[in-house]
């Protein structure tokens, strides 16, 4: 997705996938995504990335564009509190914690942009989380929830921002059905390769885009979970 | 039969008449759920006064062609109480037992998320588990924790229940370790394996130990022969076993059915890999229950398509091929079989999010459709999220010019019907309740069969 879009404008995308136990760099990386997994696969690589906590900083402090989705948000925070009481350490990028619920929170989203690069826009996706995921005061979601759970089903707010670095529990996958986040993080990701300011990138047909938008939107205000 | 069970049965039997007199579907669970929620306990009594007992088949893939390849077994040796259209949750099940006075064998498909229950009040005489894959998570919650429910459902079995469990799959095989009674099946032919794990696999952690597997092969997804170079863990021996296998294109496959009672060569009449898993989980349960291998291997090539997974309908000059896809796995093997086979010129791909399908789409970035991307001439995408369809066939490199996005079934399938060359055939692969959709609309034309006719 982020490749035919950088294609798109005539950039080509190198994919370097960092593994557990690989060394990251920070100003390596142009663009760096966190995804999620099932809780076992999330459990076996959460202390090597909150190992990498200093460089996953340094990276998004030298303007690299990040995005951590579902785990990835979650283990990029300061950590995660089990049921049984357990803690398990994140990497400290985003001011934020995890605490284990009882019930999973699962279903369409939709979300209006709280982005000063672009206010109001909304967002669509679909979440499926079992952590509640509590923002530090002062810190800045991505966006305010329209339908569905968001953050922790109660505060109304989604996903992290902070700096070039994105966090959200909304998959779908995210990035194809709201394509401007994509053409956001990639005018981040050039920014950091070229050392100019961050602009906006030519705009490309996106009538299927829209569409699938439209859909999911209309997806989640018809059924989306609603925040208690 | 107690007279309480009695008299809701003789109600449920005549709300299923109503309901298909009155043309809202099939009827096939209406019945059962009024009994099920007038009392949970009669599905305990319906399974007792089954002379013959009851089988039980689960999986995430393939219960419902392997629960009529079974009755494909079994049918001509005894009378069965069968859910053939599919109803496999707790209703469905206790409908097809209401419904079927003077069965003398339960088989039963039961879906993954109530099999636990139903196993506890049915005690059967065998239970089948044949994979767990990545499904429906917004429904079902990760497969541990459908193989945790499972394993305690297992160990609450009476010892006289044989578990018939697929050993190619490193989770469902633990569920028999410990356990007396067993029979394991596998494919055991490395010509037709994979040389590494596809993207999309979902169990590729020792269960032992969580290091990662080596596969020596694998053949479908994660199903293979895997084995732990940390703690040692391998497949266990099969005692039921593919080898030689031979596919014939679309039209079937052919293999080595490999038993500790000797062995005999089936040709199916369906093709694919997974169809074959599926042969070797009927063919288990069959002789589980003391089925002679002749009758295994007979009933198994007497076997046609269990309705909508493969299914060939005639739609005037033109002939369609529906194959059901449901899952990241489901459909790389729906896809590879096609490929196999030749991919069509026009292919139809519907998506629909009820909670059926997966009311979460975001499965279909796992599938590998890049077999269809590089040899079909036009894609039309249709269903309620045709438009989620399209986006996954662009960005996967399909030119968005020769994507058609029509919602509609009715007239996607009149748009892939009107782009095919006549004397060809059209693919279309739907998910599950598109595919009910799609079948309602062919049987309206006079195409195929309404499902509760066409089966029994």
């Amino acid at each position: 997705m982020l490749e035919r879009r950088a294609a798109a404008r005539g950039h080509e995308l190198d994919i370097d996938p960092v593994t557990v136990g690989d060394a990251l760099v920070p100003g390596n990386h142009d663009l760096l995504y966190v995804g999620g997994g099932q809780d076992r696969e999330q459990a076996m690589i959460a202390p090597d990335l909150a190992s990498h906590g200093d460089d996953v900083r340094a990276a998004v402090a030298g303007g690299s564009a990040l995005l951590a989705v579902c785990g990835g948000y979650q283990l990029l925070g300061r950590g995660y509190r089990g049921r049984d009481g357990s803690w398990m350490a994140g990497a400290g990028l985003f001011p934020h914690e995890t605490v284990a619920g009882d019930t999973r929170m699962i279903g369409d989203v939709l979300l209006e942009s709280m982005l000063p690069e672009a206010p109001g826009r909304t967002i669509a996706g679909f979440e499926n989380h079992a952590g509640r995921t509590l923002l530090d005061p002062g810190a800045r979601p991505l966006g305010r929830v329209v339908a569905g759970y968001g953050n922790d089903g109660s505060s109304g707010a989604e996903g992290c921002r902070l700096g070039t670095a994105l966090g959200t529990y909304l998959h779908g996958p995210l990035l194809p059905r709201n394509p401007w986040l994509a053409d956001l993080l990639l005018s981040w990701a050039l920014a950091h390769a070229t050392g100019a300011e961050p602009e906006p990138l030519a705009p490309l047909d996106d009538s299927l885009e829209d569409a699938a938008h439209a859909v999911a939107a209309a997806r989640a205000r018809d059924r989306g979970g609603r925040p208690a | 039969m107690s007279a309480r069970l009695a008299i809701e049965s003789s109600a449920a039997r005549l709300v299923g008449r109503l309901s298909r007199a009155t043309g809202r579907g099939g009827g096939t669970t209406l019945p059962g759920k009024l009994v099920w929620r007038l009392d949970p306990g009669a599905l305990d009594a319906l399974a007792a006064r089954l002379p013959a007992g009851l089988a039980l088949v689960s999986a995430t893939n393939g219960k419902t062609t392997t629960t009529a390849m079974a009755s494909s077994i079994l049918s001509p040796l005894q009378r069965l109480a069968w859910n053939h259209s599919g109803a496999n949750l707790a209703s469905g099940v206790t409908s097809t037992l209401l419904a079927a006075r003077g069965a003398e064998l339960g088989l039963l498909e039961v879906d993954e998320f109530v099999l636990p229950e139903v196993m506890r009040r049915t005690r059967p005489r065998v239970v089948s588990l044949g994979n767990l894959f990545r499904d429906q998570l917004d429904r079902y919650g990760e497969l541990e924790h459908v193989a945790e429910r499972w394993r305690a459902a297992v160990a609450a079995l009476p010892g006289s229940t044989t578990l018939v469990v697929g050993a190619d799959d490193p989770l469902v095989a633990s569920l028999a370790e410990g356990r007396g009674r067993v029979l394991r099946f596998g494919v055991d032919d490395p010509a037709r394996a994979r040389s590494a794990l596809q993207h999309a696999s979902d169990s590729k952690y020792c269960v032992r130990c969580g290091a990662l597997y080596h596969y020596d092969e694998a053949y479908v997804g994660h199903l293979g022969a895997y084995r732990c170079a940390v703690c040692g863990h391998v497949r266990p021996p099969l005692d039921v076993a593919a080898r030689h296998i031979a596919p014939h294109g679309l039209d079937g496959v052919s293999f080595s059915l490999e038993t500790p009672g000797g062995s005999a060569r089936v040709r199916l009449a369906l093709p694919g890999l997974y169809n074959v898993y599926n042969a070797l989980a009927a063919a288990s349960l069959a002789l589980a229950l003391g089925v002679a291998l002749e009758d295994v291997a007979a009933g198994l090539e007497r076997f046609r398509a269990a309705f909508g997974r493969f299914e060939r309908f005639e739609a005037g000059d033109r002939r369609v091929l529906l194959l059901l896809v449901k899952n990241p796995a489901g459909a790389n093997e729906a896809i590879r079989t096609l490929e196999e086979g030749g991919v069509p010129a026009i292919v139809v791909v519907a998506l629909n999010d009820r909670i059926a399908d997966g009311r979460d789409v975001s499965w279909i970035w796992d599938v590998d459709f890049e077999p269809l991307l590089e040899h079909a001439r036009r894609i039309v995408v249709s269903g309620e999220r045709a438009t989620e369809l399209a986006l996954r066939l662009a960005y996967g490199g399909f030119p968005r010019d020769r994507l058609d996005v029509v919602p509609a079934l009715d007239e996607a399938l009149d748009r892939g019907l009107a782009l095919t060359a006549p004397g060809d055939e059209l693919a279309v692969l739907p998910t599950y309740t598109a595919m009910l959709s799609l079948r309602a609309i062919a049987a309206e034309r006079g195409l195929a069969q309404p499902y509760w006719e066409s089966t029994s």
